[in-house]
This record gives C-alpha cells, sequence and structure tokens, in this order.
C-alpha cells in the first residue's frame, strides 16, 4: 500500500481487505494536512463554507429555534445520550461564523463583536463532530421541525474542514490517493482489468471493457472490486442474461467518490466527470452504478451539476435497474421462499428517493419481505456512511451505534439481512465480525444474480 | 409626556418601524441570495407538491414521537395561548384597529374586509395563563434537558424573556396588580410588547417567517428526489 505510513498503534487507513480491528482506547487526536498557519486555516474554512451559499442554505443557518429534536434522530446521539452529538451542534461554529461574517446582520454581530471569530481550535475539536460521528444520513432533516435540511450543511461544513487541511487522516489520505491513482483502494484500472479477467475465467462468464459503442456503462464501487468482487461477476451475469449491450470502461468503472464524503469539491468533480466522459464516449444511454449510496447522490443528484448541463443519459442505480428489468419481465428468478428484511442504505433510500425498487426486486426473489421499525425513509443508518467506517479512531463509536441496527433486524426473525450498498454491507461484516454475531448482511444483487434462471437453449 | 404618552407614541413607531424595516432587511437579505439551478433529472416533475411538507412538518412523524411529543405539545400550547390571546382580546382588536386607522385610515373591517371575532375575556385570561405555564415549562426544560441547555445561546433565553412579558404584563394589568395605577401597567405592557416586535428581527422569532420558507424549499427539494418527507 502507498499514500500514507501507518503508525504502529493503528492499521492502514487503507487496508480494506484485512479485518477491521478496532482500538481499544484510541489516542484522543486531530488530524490536519499541510502547514497552513491556524489562522489562515480559520479563514479558508469559513471562506470555502460561505463561499456557495445559496438561497436555500442561507435560509437554514438563519432559523435554527434551538429545540433540540434533531437529537432524537441521530444515531450516535441515541446510544450515547451525549448532547455533543445532536445533529445541529454539529455545526455550532459554522453557525457563528455565519452570522459574524455573512447573514444579513453580519455588521451589527461584528461590530458589538456579539459572535466571537471562530478558532481554529474549535474546528479541530469539530472535526470529531463533523466526521465521526455523522454519516450524513439525514434522519436528522427528516425530524427538523423547521424543516432544516442538516445533512446537507454538514456536507457544506466539510468543504470548509477540507479547505482549512482539517480532514481525518484516513479520508485525506483516500481521497489523495483517489486522484493520484484513479481508485481510493488502490483498484487501478490495470488491478480492475486483471481482476475481471480472473473472474471472467474464475466464473466462465463474460466481462465486457472498454466495448467502444454500449447501450449501457456500468460502473463498481472500489469496495466491491477489492473486497466483494463477486458483484462484479453479478453485475455481468444480470447483465447477459437481461441481454444488455453493456460494458464497462477503463476510463469510468469507479463510482466510489470520496471527494464528496471527505468535502473536497474538486476531487469529487473530478471523479465523477470521469464517468461522465466515459459514457459520453461510448454512446451510453443508461449509466448503471453499483450498491454504493453516496455514488448514487454523487452521480445521480449531483452528476449534472457538476458537469455544468443536464446529463446526456440516465443514471441509475442497480436496484433500481433491476427493478425495471423486473417489470419489463426480462429478469427471470428463482423463488427464495425465505423471509428476508431491507436495510435502506440513507443515501439510496431516505435522501435518494429509490424506496420502493430494491423492494420490488426482492419480491420477484419469492421472499417474504419483513420491515424492520421504523424502516424506509426512517430506517436508521448503519453508522458507517459518510466516511465513517473508514476512520479508524470511529470504530469503538461506530459499533455501539451497530447494535441499533442488530436489534431492528433481530425484532424482525428474518432469515436474510439484504441490502444494496457495499458500504452499508462492509458496516455489517465488521460489526458481524466484532459483535461474533451470527447475521451476514447479503446484496440485493448477489442475491439476484444467483437465482438466475436462464433460459433453455 | 406621560409614560403612557411615551409608550403609545413615540415607541410604538419606533418599535413598529424598526419591527417592519428588519424584518424586511432579514428576509430580503436571505431571499435575494442567487438559488443554482439543480440540473439533476428529476425523479418527479412536481415539485411544488413538495409544499405540503409545510403542512406535514408540523407533527413529528411517529418514528420520532416518542422524544419530541413533549416538547411539541408544550410548543402548541404557548404558541395558540400567545397568539389567540394577540389577536382576538378586545382591547387588543380595538387598539388594532386605532393602529390601522392612523396608518391606513381605515378599520380592521376596511383593512380586512373581516368582521373581526373576538374571545370573552375569561378564555383569553385561561390562553394568557396556559401560555404562561407552557413557557415556564419550556424554560424548564431549556435548563434541564442536556441537548438544549447545550445549544442554547443569549437568544434562546432573550426571546423566551421578551416572549412572556407581555403576556405577563397583559395579566397584571388585566387583573391590576401591584397597587399600581392602571395606565402605568398598561404603559408597561405596551413597553414590552414593544420589546418583543424591537427583538423580533434580530433573534429566534424571526422562525416565525422562515419557517414556511424552510420548510417550503427543502420539500420541494426532496419532491424533486422523490426523497422521503
Amino acid at each position: 500500500m502507498t499514500g500514507t505510513t501507518p503508525t504502529p498503534r493503528e492499521p492502514d487507513p487503507l487496508e480494506f481487505d484485512q479485518p477491521r480491528v478496532s482500538i481499544r482506547k484510541p489516542e484522543h487526536r486531530f488530524d490536519s494536512q499541510g502547514e497552513t498557519p491556524d489562522a489562515s486555516r480559520v479563514e479558508r474554512a469559513m471562506n470555502s463554507f460561505v463561499r456557495d451559499f445559496g438561497r436555500t442554505a442561507a435560509v437554514y443557518m438563519e432559523s435554527c429555534i434551538h429545540c433540540g429534536m434533531c437529537a432524537e434522530a441521530c444515531h450516535f446521539y441515541e446510544v450515547t445520550q451525549d448532547p455533543k452529538y445532536t445533529p445541529i451542534w454539529k455545526l455550532e461554529p459554522f453557525k457563528q461564523a455565519y452570522k459574524r461574517e455573512y447573514g444579513p446582520f453580519a455588521f451589527v454581530y461584528r461590530a458589538l463583536n456579539l459572535k466571537p471569530k471562530v478558532t481554529v481550535d474549535e474546528l479541530q475539536q469539530w472535526q470529531h463532530l463533523l466526521y465521526d460521528s455523522c454519516t450524513v444520513c439525514g434522519r436528522c432533516s427528516l425530524m427538523c421541525p423547521m424543516g432544516i435540511d442538516i445533512a446537507s450543511l454538514v456536507s457544506q461544513a466539510r468543504h470548509g474542514m477540507f479547505k482549512a487541511g482539517l480532514v481525518p487522516h484516513e479520508l485525506a489520505a483516500v481521497t489523495e490517493r483517489a486522484r493520484r491513482e484513479g481508485s481510493p483502494l488502490g483498484a487501478t484500472p490495470k488491478v480492475f482489468a486483471d481482476r475481471c479477467e480472473w473472474l471472467s475465467d474464475e466464473h466462465e462468464v463474460e466481462i465486457t471493457i472498454d466495448k467502444p459503442r454500449a447501450e449501457v456503462l456500468c460502473a463498481m464501487s472500489s469496495i466491491e472490486i477489492m473486497k466483494y468482487p463477486e458483484s462484479v461477476v453479478a453485475t455481468a451475469r444480470i447483465m447477459r442474461h437481461v441481454g444488455a449491450d453493456w460494458t464497462f470502461r477503463l476510463d469510468g468503472y469507479e463510482a466510489t467518490n470520496f471527494g464528496l464524503l471527505t468535502g473536497d469539491a474538486a476531487a469529487q468533480k473530478e471523479l465523477t466527470l470521469k464517468i461522465i466522459h466515459a459514457a459520453v464516449a461510448c454512446g451510453a444511454s443508461v449509466v448503471v452504478l453499483p450498491e454504493c449510496g453516496h455514488a448514487y447522490t454523487a452521480l445521480r443528484w449531483m452528476g449534472a451539476n457538476m458537469y455544468g448541463k443536464p446529463l446526456p443519459f440516465k443514471v441509475m442505480h442497480i436496484a433500481e435497474f433491476l427493478a425495471e428489468q423486473v417489470r419489463a419481465g426480462k429478469l427471470r428468478l428463482r423463488k427464495l421462499g425465505k423471509s428476508a428484511t431491507f436495510h435502506d442504505p440513507c443515501q439510496l433510500v431516505r435522501r435518494g428517493g429509490a424506496i420502493e425498487a430494491p423492494r420490488e426486486v426482492l419480491q420477484a426473489l419469492g421472499v417474504e419481505l419483513r420491515e424492520m421499525y421504523p424502516t424506509k425513509g426512517a430506517n436508521w443508518c448503519c453508522g458507517g456512511g459518510g466516511g465513517v467506517v473508514a476512520i479508524h479512531r470511529a470504530d469503538e463509536l461506530r459499533h455501539k451505534v451497530f447494535k441499533i441496527k442488530m436489534e431492528q433486524i433481530e425484532q424482525t426473525g428474518a432469515e436474510l439481512p439484504v441490502t444494496s450498498c457495499a458500504n452499508c454491507r462492509q458496516t455489517f461484516d465488521d460489526g458481524q465480525a466484532h459483535f461474533k454475531w451470527d447475521k451476514t448482511m447479503h446484496s440485493l444483487l448477489e442475491l439476484v444474480a444467483d437465482n438466475l434462471v436462464e433460459a433453455e437453449p | 409626556m406621560s409614560l403612557l404618552d411615551f409608550a403609545r407614541g413615540p415607541a410604538l413607531q419606533w418599535s413598529l418601524g424598526i419591527f417592519v424595516v428588519g424584518v424586511l432587511w432579514r428576509l430580503l437579505g436571505v431571499l435575494l441570495l442567487r438559488t443554482r439551478k439543480d440540473l439533476s433529472e428529476p425523479r418527479r416533475d412536481a415539485a411544488w407538491k413538495g409544499l405540503r411538507l409545510i403542512a406535514l412538518r408540523s407533527w413529528p412523524r411517529k418514528e420520532f414521537l416518542g422524544g419530541t411529543a413533549f416538547g411539541e405539545v408544550l410548543g402548541y400550547a404557548f404558541h395558540i395561548g400567545f397568539l389567540l390571546a394577540l389577536f382576538f382580546y378586545v382591547p387588543h382588536v380595538l387598539f388594532f384597529a386605532d393602529i390601522a386607522r392612523g396608518l391606513f385610515g381605515t378599520d380592521l373591517h376596511g383593512l380586512t374586509g373581516l368582521n373581526w371575532p373576538t374571545l370573552p375575556n375569561g378564555v383569553v385570561t385561561l390562553l394568557s395563563a396556559i401560555s404562561i405555564a407552557a413557557l415556564v415549562a419550556v424554560l424548564i426544560h431549556r435548563i434541564v434537558s442536556p441537548v438544549k441547555r447545550l445549544i442554547s445561546n443569549f437568544d434562546d433565553y432573550f426571546s423566551w424573556l421578551v416572549t412572556i412579558a407581555p403576556l405577563a404584563t397583559g395579566m397584571a394589568a388585566f387583573a391590576h396588580l401591584g397597587g399600581w395605577p392602571y395606565e402605568r401597567l398598561l404603559a408597561v405592557h405596551l413597553l414590552s410588547a414593544e420589546l418583543l416586535l424591537v427583538w423580533f428581527p434580530f433573534g429566534k422569532l424571526m422562525h416565525a417567517f422562515t419557517i414556511f420558507v424552510e420548510r417550503g424549499s427543502t420539500g420541494m427539494l426532496f419532491e424533486r428526489k422523490g426523497a422521503s418527507l
């Protein structure tokens, strides 16, 4: 592994292949990047925070009534009952800076020094709140009586933290690596091509790469390529089964976007544009995104805005693609005859709007769907989203949060826990190992691929 | 100039002026900011249907009710009590009619086309008492709850003070409390209401206006994506 030098006490942040080991007593630490003086760090953070401040975000900043109800929606508060995890508190320095530097009455606040200047110490402390203990799952946004989309403000604050060079080490490292190598976890084009060749031989399935023209461009997430390569095989099998004219492309196969998670807007744009350009190059009319929640947000909802014009193709999450094939009668599936429960990936369901598609696919698999409580838009996050699963010092807290998921799933009594996000799946795998739990999270995509009924020749 | 003359005259004019200019300044200060057009392909075309969030978010989803019902009920109790007492107490209505005549040369009926209803004094007294009790409970909750205590600042406590003050002074004037002459009680009541007007644009009381913009904007953004409301 390249990019970072692991300290003896910590596992390499980029090492996802090995079982994740928790650090029992993590050192209290703040990460910083670069040699910027403190004052400039604060200035950069705040300038970046307010630079893209549109009307909606400004209205949000104007009207929090400090009712504290968002705390009730946050899994980090739920398991710790620690008030510092109140979602709106995670934005406190930025609220302070907004009032002082940007709001309609900023001149009054400045003149009378009513809101003190934010210090670099505060920002360092808030690193834990903005990254380690926020998955940007948006459950708080669903609770706020004022209608503030708190999660979107956290993303905006992360832009500021990135500009200030105050991002958790692991996220900074993987984002940097993604820009340098084309993949955050080492799934370079060469690695991906080699893997595909190997998987193709091993599983006797044709994996199409770099077809000059194709109707459907598929992308994968690095977690899948490196940790769950069966997903690559599953994608190929399904595309063949439904008779799609499809391809992977080595200039745009990686849908993971750590730029979005880190707050590195330039990296986010760069990574998004790769897929867009690849799709344009092969004339694709559909881009099928992998089982990855934030990849969906990055391309489906933010892609066109990065591109600067509407995308000349449709963007679908693989679960949406599968549901469409079910509706079109193109997917012939063996009935499983088991009970299953669906864990809703936040970016896909609550914030992405693909609420029913995965359920339609499960229906087609003939499972008895036992919904968790709460479910769908109000479901609890796995605790690993928003980059949290990559931050080692957050492991202990994340495991506490994971207990909510275990309880929810146990209560359904379902045989198969299923999800459609490799990041959630990785969080579940880690939680399963940590708690020696007997439930394994399944991928919807792989479940479908394993139960295809091929037509008689 | 007596205290009552001051409260009815310059203090009223200035506080109303600060209220109107301040509210407009703060609202326009954010509403006139640019918004970037969202170029993503909407899942649902009728984003305006998301405006239903304005009504929907008036009560929490059932999943969140357990931890929030107490705060919600208290909130409703003091808001409803306050607004009903403000707008439907006979002397208030007469006072507003006076102001309307002074400003626009017509009474409330001429201005709004409505036959302004009023509430019996006993009902208003009860509502004010409920409102005061709820506000006291709200303050205690703010101090006792670790979450609310942490996130609270000067604005929260001062806004509480300027909200409960007109209720308390109004009740005092109505009951002729403290052995003060009625004129002085009335003047203090008026001044407390004027303090509320002056503070209104600067603090959290502004949510009375922004709540609709916020819920509406979020509703439309989310509806466009088909995201959960």
